[in-house]
């Protein structure tokens, strides 16, 4: 088994508006059909609440905060799922099932094995 | 042929079957293809001195699999962990596996090597060096980069392979006619890439492939229909330039040097595509069944331009691209005369191609001076030299005419 981490990038949207419900609900049954796969998952609220951090130079370095996403990009980092699958084509088919992949895309990621 | 270059085309054409087992004993590709490679080095080292062993294949199989179980235990502790799948038993024997486990095994390194989840110059690379079993230096001259660029290339492809766990597997029934179409399409890209260096045709090893694919799968339409397309175009190369490397356009070229044999071969393993496929023709078996229509044709007058009409126009149904809108032009013209044509170029994206289709039809009409500006258009932009003679040759012949 292995584990990937499926990012979606959709608009950038706040999930809880009444006009996004029907999306909303579309994501949980997915959540439900493929409960057996998913280990963990999250929804981001949207970019405009996100905070970058760095630290200059090296550790105990200033802190700097911007305001914002890290990259502006049509498409956002809305959410994830944390998903187990035999190998990638199984990955890919729960991935096909996220309805973010038709409304915008998602990333598998392979998630590194802890030695 | 010499005996040095039959002795290293044994050692490569065995070294490609015996990679296909060795992955899947290994579960590692990149494991798997040093240890053929170093195999190979010592075969070509010690054949030409102590002769060539009785068995070939068993010699490189044992060898490559002790190489394996080397690299295996020098990368030591860490890799049993990670690596559940090594089959030792396997490795530790000098027997061969069964013929129809290889085919098994080439199939699903195929597979892999074609996977959707690889960039496509990524898979054309890695079929070359895992499938073909050409040197990277080789692969990296036939991809027009550097070998430096091509070796960090596959090794990103492989550990991508590795690290995504994209699965050795032949896939389900379900799922095999979108991942065939991957496959089909790195052979199909490898033949179309076309640049011959000087040790790698990489036609002859798109050839190869496809007849490897089409030897593994001979009930599936799309092989078929893919090596018959590459061998009704391979069989006409022979007439496509002349002694000093200049471009012969269809309507002079001498239909007696198009090779018969291979014709005939793609003729028939079209119709057994077209026989295995119910309702609408892939676009593989409608440029194969173009292709074949002119392999068929006595002469360039006498080819059956309707039919080929017909064909494009089903070709832009299932697969629409501006090279097909463009060569269906040329079959108009052919049909209903050089203003048909004219007309059918409208609405395609030009580029150096069609400005260069345009002059002909245009001194075709006999209207000289604007075919003259045409070719020019054309001769901007990236074109190859062979290309570039041909149309200033045609240029020079308008000109006269002005």
């Amino acid at each position: 088994m292995a584990q990937y981490l499926a990012l979606t990038y959709t608009a950038d949207i706040n999930w809880y508006a009444p006009e996004h419900e029907a999306e909303l609900t579309e994501y949980r049954v997915f959540g439900q059909q493929h409960a057996g796969s998913i280990l963990a998952a999250a929804v981001l609220h949207p970019t405009s609440t996100a905070t970058v951090v760095r630290v200059t130079g090296a550790r105990g370095g200033d802190v700097v905060t911007t305001d914002g996403p890290y990259a502006e990009t049509k498409e956002a980092l809305t959410g994830y799922y944390l998903i187990e699958a035999d190998d990638l084509d199984a990955a890919v088919k729960i991935a096909a099932e996220i309805p973010a992949a038709w409304g915008g895309a998602v990333e598998l990621r392979p998630v590194l094995k802890a030695q | 042929m010499n005996e040095a270059d039959r002795l290293a085309e044994t050692v490569r054409t065995e070294g490609t079957r015996i990679l296909a087992s060795l992955v899947r004993a290994v579960g590692d590709l990149q494991v798997a293809q040093d240890a053929v490679q170093e195999a190979s080095i010592a075969a070509l080292r010690d054949w030409p001195v102590k002769g060539v062993p009785s068995q070939p294949r068993v010699w490189l199989t044992v060898t490559a699999r002790h190489k394996a179980i080397d690299m295996l235990r020098r990368e030591g502790a860490r890799a049993d962990k990670e690596r559940e799948a090594v089959d030792l038993k396997e490795l530790s024997t000098s027997d061969l596996p069964p013929d129809s486990v290889v085919r098994d095994d080439q199939l699903r390194l195929i597979f892999t090597c074609c996977h959707p989840a690889l960039a496509p110059e990524a898979r054309v690379s890695l079929a070359l060096k895992a499938l073909c079993g050409l040197s990277t230096a080789q692969v990296a001259a036939v991809m027009l980069t550097g070998e430096a660029a091509m070796a960090k290339r596959l090794t990103r492809t492989k550990e991508k392979i590795s690290k995504a766990k994209i699965p050795y597997r032949v896939p389900e029934t379900a799922d095999l006619p979108a991942r065939l179409t991957a496959v089909c399409g790195v052979v199909h890209a490898l033949y179309t890439s076309g640049h011959a260096t000087f040790d790698v045709d990489p036609c002859a090893e798109a050839v190869r492939l496809g007849r490897l694919l089409c030897g593994l799968l001979p009930d599936e339409p799309m092989p078929a229909a893919v090596l018959a397309l590459l061998l009704l175009t391979e069989a006409r190369r022979p007439s496509r330039m002349d002694s000093s490397g200049e471009i012969v356009a269809l309507a002079e070229q001498d239909r007696t040097a198009w090779d018969t044999a291979l014709i005939a071969e793609g003729l028939t393993l079209l119709e057994k595509s077209l026989r295995r496929t119910e309702g609408v023709a892939d676009p593989y078996q409608l440029q194969a069944a173009i292709a074949a229509e002119h392999a068929r044709a006595p002469s360039y007058p006498d080819t059956d331009w309707p039919e080929i009409v017909r064909l494009y126009d089903l070709l832009l149904g299932v697969a629409p691209s501006p090279a097909a809108r463009l060569a269906r032009a040329v079959a108009v013209s052919e049909t209903r005369g050089a203003a048909a044509g004219l007309a059918a170029l409208e609405g395609i994206d030009p580029d150096p191609r069609w400005h260069a289709v345009r002059a002909e039809l245009l001194a075709r009409l006999g209207r000289f001076p604007e075919a003259v500006a045409a070719v020019d258009d054309s001769l901007r932009g990236e074109v190859a030299v062979q290309e570039r003679t041909y149309r200033e040759r045609q240029r020079a012949r308008w000109a006269t005419r002005l």
